[in-house]
């Protein structure tokens, strides 16, 4: 009954406003009947170009100011985040010089040069000169653009193996993320999804025969030994799904039937980083939306939401189905010594078969 | 050339004898025009539908938690309650995309344009093949109801994004839409991209074989350059397409294993082996690239057209417009893996295509510039066309800049997949198309019904439309920047994100009055087609060829011979001409120079 109250609702709104315009449009038809703009047309739209002009800055700089701390181009957790960084404000600036430069010249031209009856406009149809300018120009700046962009990126991919990473598989399935490390010797056991056996809880498929397998560990949530290189190998078991790090600069599909990897080293641990002072405004403004939430919640009767604390992220960024919006896994950065003892904790993969 | 005009003129001096009736004249019509208008009008509500749903996903998006009436009456079994269903948000998504970019911007941009545009502007009694023609319409109208029907299929539509990588697409244990609502998607395509093989085929044979004496390649408009060049580049790239969509249907239905290798799902081992999906990735964007070109060219090159009319001035560097729809349809067919930098590919083949990637600012830079200096010491005839031309001007810079840093792949790395990319093409390539199919239609509304459309609601369709695609897309770039991943659901279950839910709220808004603000251009659109001014002859006094023909259409385009073709289509305020602007059949006055193109 709502559904049907609700379609009547909008087909009244959608007659409302079809009606209005129809007013409004006979209003119009005895003024003026040609439809083609006449000098007060393009008086009155020139004008409004200028205001459009305006209101492109004003939404720049708004935004800017209101939403200038959300992009993540500072506190970058990886040792390669700050140079991706450094070329995206790099970009950024070029971006905004050629936007507030050609977006002023195309609106103010379009407001100073607007029609008027018996103006003749200038015959001018061609010139080498631009159009050598203004093509050479953009090559000079993209090619610094791209040969920067490269060294960056190749800085990034080419992984150097004799850095001796610490090798870490992150595994992918509909719809959460395991990570499983290599153990004592730093070497993954061979896997595959053919030899996965639920019955006795080899759920990522490792050779059971293997002994490099033997020592792996399989856990849920990813520890991180700050300063050391970590190699990813990544794996998915179903469809595609994409490991995305923002706060380390870091994403890679993980795809079924290859592995793919990515290669980083964290630079701030999880408690260093709640500490700094443009995290910890961050939170505590988040907390306080979160509070006002809650308030409205708790009207309703219902549970307030959780206090929240900074925490890295692992999210999947390419579309996996029903449940894609929430899956994560908490990541977290710590000292080696930290890390060494968590790991210890964590049960061997021999150890976590269940034996029939 | 002249004699073959000849032969034309004759054939269709019998034509008009023929007895048309209803059907052959409104429904199976072989006539360009008429033809062009189908496109126009199917383009149109596929339109309707495809905002329509982005509005849905807007509001979902702002307001996750409350339950919404509008869901629950336009969603029905999907929205219990009032509350979304995440398999049909995603699948809204996936039909948003499918419907904006194939069908509404697609074929009904440069199905409407080409067709109309192609025989009238280079003087040709119409298509090289009606009977095409018609047959590509009607392909496209019945894939059309093909993809709208998926959406009353039990188990849902295709839901796995508008690129439909496998293994999601390919197995129906993954996602509910996977199923028949896959099936449909792709059998829809198919016939989707064999419609417009036929009509790329065709407007290609028409430009080269039937233009009207006088009219070489270098006097062609620019809206034409730029219709060839799109139909050369969907002939292609779309086949790729289908043999993707081919290839996919076959590990669907026939057990091969082409992009699928390695699975396990709910509790089994599939029997796929060797395959890989990014083997789909590549095939999926060489199309998918030069995909946006075949959607932006045709909206350039109408506003090339229109603001050259209306500045009342020569498009500025005629030649160097040319080179660059040329040099950017080479180059989009080459810059694809700027899609796929992190999908597993070799970091090598990275660099090659941010190499290849960025060279394409230099022609799109050149096209902008060259725009600007038109508008310069012009005497702008501010029309609506004419605005959403300059429109164009402004999204195609706003967004185009923004990839300069997507296709850098350093830092396609950190925003991939997040709404920055949402906003970046939504406007190079979303907005300005459609501001160019608006343009397109208060441009030539006249041509088409032989009416005007109000000037008026032209104005306040399109202050308010720029202002919202704006203050929709602006704010997206840095909820992006923020690490926000797009096609999410819903936000809610990050915290770390609740900052960015003020803005999502404002998109939507934003984004609610510009989808109303449509309902003006219906009004103006379904109104004027029957009771708007009838319009003079040429009434923007421009100077290509289908101006002059008549107002009435009748088959074969111009009673008696057609005109021939003795200047170039960019003489506006040429000195020596009392008015400003000279026709193209117009011959050179004695002493008269034609530029050198």
């Amino acid at each position: 009954m709502t559904a049907l109250l609700t379609i009547l609702i909008l087909l009244g709104i959608t007659i409302a406003i079809w009606q209005m315009v129809k007013i409004f449009d006979l209003t119009q038809t005895n003024r003026d009947t040609s439809q083609v703009a006449n000098d007060k047309d393009n008086s009155i739209n020139g004008y409004l170009m200028l205001g459009f002009l305006g209101f492109i800055y004003l939404i720049t700089i708004i935004s800017f100011v209101l939403w200038g701390d959300l992009p993540l181009v500072s506190n970058s957790a990886s040792e390669h985040g700050p140079e991706i960084d450094r070329l995206m404000i790099i970009s950024m600036a070029v971006i905004f010089a050629v936007q507030t430069i050609t977006q002023f010249l195309l609106h103010y031209f379009a407001y100073k040069y607007k029609g008027e009856k018996g103006k003749k406009a200038l015959f001018y149809a061609d010139n080498d000169k631009l159009e050598f300018i203004w093509t050479i120009i953009p090559v000079i700046v993209l090619a610094g653009l791209i040969m920067y962009g490269l060294f960056t990126w190749n800085d990034i991919m080419i992984i150097d193996e004799e850095e001796d990473p610490l090798v870490i598989e992150l595994y992918a399935q509909q719809f959460n993320w395991k990570a499983r490390y290599a153990g004592q010797d730093n070497v993954l056991g061979e896997a595959n999804v053919r030899l996965i056996n639920l019955d006795n809880a080899n759920i990522l498929g490792l050779d059971e025969s293997d002994p490099n397998a033997q020592d792996d560990i399989i856990t849920t949530e990813l520890h991180l030994p700050v300063g050391r290189p970590i190699l990813f190998k990544m794996r998915s078991q179903d469809v595609l799904h994409s490991a995305y790090m923002p706060h380390f600069r870091a994403q890679m599909n993980c795809v079924p039937g290859m592995i793919t990897q990515f290669a980083f080293t964290p630079t701030i641990t999880t408690e260093e980083m709640r500490l700094n002072p443009e995290i910890y405004d961050k939170v505590s403004n988040i907390n306080k939306i979160r509070n006002k939430k809650s308030k409205k919640l708790q009207a309703k009767g219902e549970e307030p939401l959780d206090r929240y604390e900074f925490d890295y992220l692992l999210l999947c960024n390419k579309i996996c189905g029903k449940s894609h919006y929430n899956m994560q896994m908490k990541i977290i950065v710590e000292t080696q010594d930290d890390y060494n003892s968590w790991l210890k904790e964590q049960r061997l993969f021999k150890n976590s078969l269940v034996q029939n | 050339m002249s004699a073959h005009a000849e032969i034309h003129t004759h054939e269709d001096n019998h034509g008009h004898h023929h007895k048309e009736t209803f059907v052959t004249k409104y429904i199976f019509s072989q006539d360009h025009k008429m033809i062009a208008k189908q496109y126009l009008i199917t383009g149109l509500i596929m339109g309707i539908i495809g905002i329509l749903m982005s509005l849905l996903m807007r509001m979902q998006i702002a307001w996750p938690e409350e339950p919404n009436v509008i869901f629950k009456a336009l969603l029905g079994k999907w929205a219990e309650g009032g509350v979304m269903d995440a398999d049909i948000y995603l699948a809204l998504v996936t039909i948003h995309g499918t419907i904006m970019v194939f069908f509404v911007l697609t074929a009904g941009l440069s199905g409407t344009f080409s067709n109309l545009l192609i025989p009238l502007q280079i003087g040709a009694r119409d298509m090289a093949s009606g009977f095409l023609n018609m047959v590509s319409y009607w392909l496209f109208f019945l894939s059309s109801v093909l993809m709208v029907c998926s959406f009353f299929v039990e188990a849902g539509p295709a839901a796995a994004g508008w690129t439909i990588y496998p293994p999601l697409s390919a197995l129906p244990m993954a996602q509910g839409g996977s199923g028949a609502g896959m099936t449909l998607w792709l059998v829809s395509m198919a016939i989707f991209i064999a419609s417009s093989l036929l009509g790329s085929l065709n407007y290609v044979v028409t430009v080269i074989n039937l233009r009207t004496k006088g009219m070489s390649m270098t006097r062609l408009p620019l809206t034409i350059w730029a219709f060839f060049i799109t139909a050369v580049i969907g002939i292609i790239s779309f086949p790729v397409l289908l043999s993707a969509a081919l290839l996919l249907i076959m590990d669907r239905s026939f057990g091969t294993s082409f992009f699928l290798s390695d699975i396990f799902i709910q509790g089994e081992v599939l029997h796929y082996q060797g395959g890989s999906p990014v083997l789909f990735e590549h095939l999926f964007w060489f199309l998918g690239h030069p995909e946006v070109y075949i959607v932006l060219l045709p909206a350039l090159g109408i506003t090339s057209e229109v603001i050259a009319t209306n500045a009342r001035k020569p498009i500025f560097g005629y030649r160097a417009m040319v080179a660059s729809i040329i040099a950017i349809a080479f180059l989009s067919t080459i810059v694809w893996g700027h899609h796929m930098f992190i999908s597993g590919m070799n970091p090598f083949l990275g660099s090659v295509f941010t190499f290849t990637t960025l060279l394409i600012a230099i022609p799109s830079a050149v096209k902008a510039f060259n725009y600007i200096t038109t508008l310069w010491k012009g005497n702008l005839q501010l029309n609506p066309a004419m605005l959403f031309s300059i429109g164009l001007v402004s999204t195609f810079i706003t967004g185009g800049l923004t990839g300069i840093i997507l296709g850098d792949s350093a830092l396609d790395i950190n925003v991939h997949d997040t709404y920055f990319v949402v906003a970046h093409f939504h406007l190079v390539m979303g907005i300005s198309a459609l501001y160019g199919l608006f343009a397109g239609v208060y441009h030539w509304f006249p041509k088409m019904f032989g009416r005007m459309l109000n000037k008026n609601l032209g104005y306040v369709h399109f202050w308010v439309t720029a202002v919202c695609a704006y203050g929709v897309f602006f704010p997206m770039h840095f909820i992006g920047m923020a690490g926000l991943p797009r096609r999410y659901y819903t936000n809610s279950n990050f915290p770390l994100f609740d900052d960015t839910q003020d803005v999502q709220v404002l998109i939507t808004v934003f984004a609610l009055v510009a989808g109303l603000v449509q309902l003006v251009f219906l009004y103006n659109f379904v109104h004027s087609m029957f009771y708007g001014k009838k319009t003079e002859q040429n009434p923007w006094r421009s100077n290509t060829l289908e101006w002059t023909a008549p107002v009435e259409h009748m088959h074969g385009n111009w009673p008696g011979k057609i005109p021939h073709v003795h200047r170039w289509a960019y003489d506006y305020s040429k000195p020596g001409h009392d008015d400003d602007f000279v026709p193209q059949n117009i011959p050179l006055k004695k002493g008269e120079e034609e530029l050198q193109h």
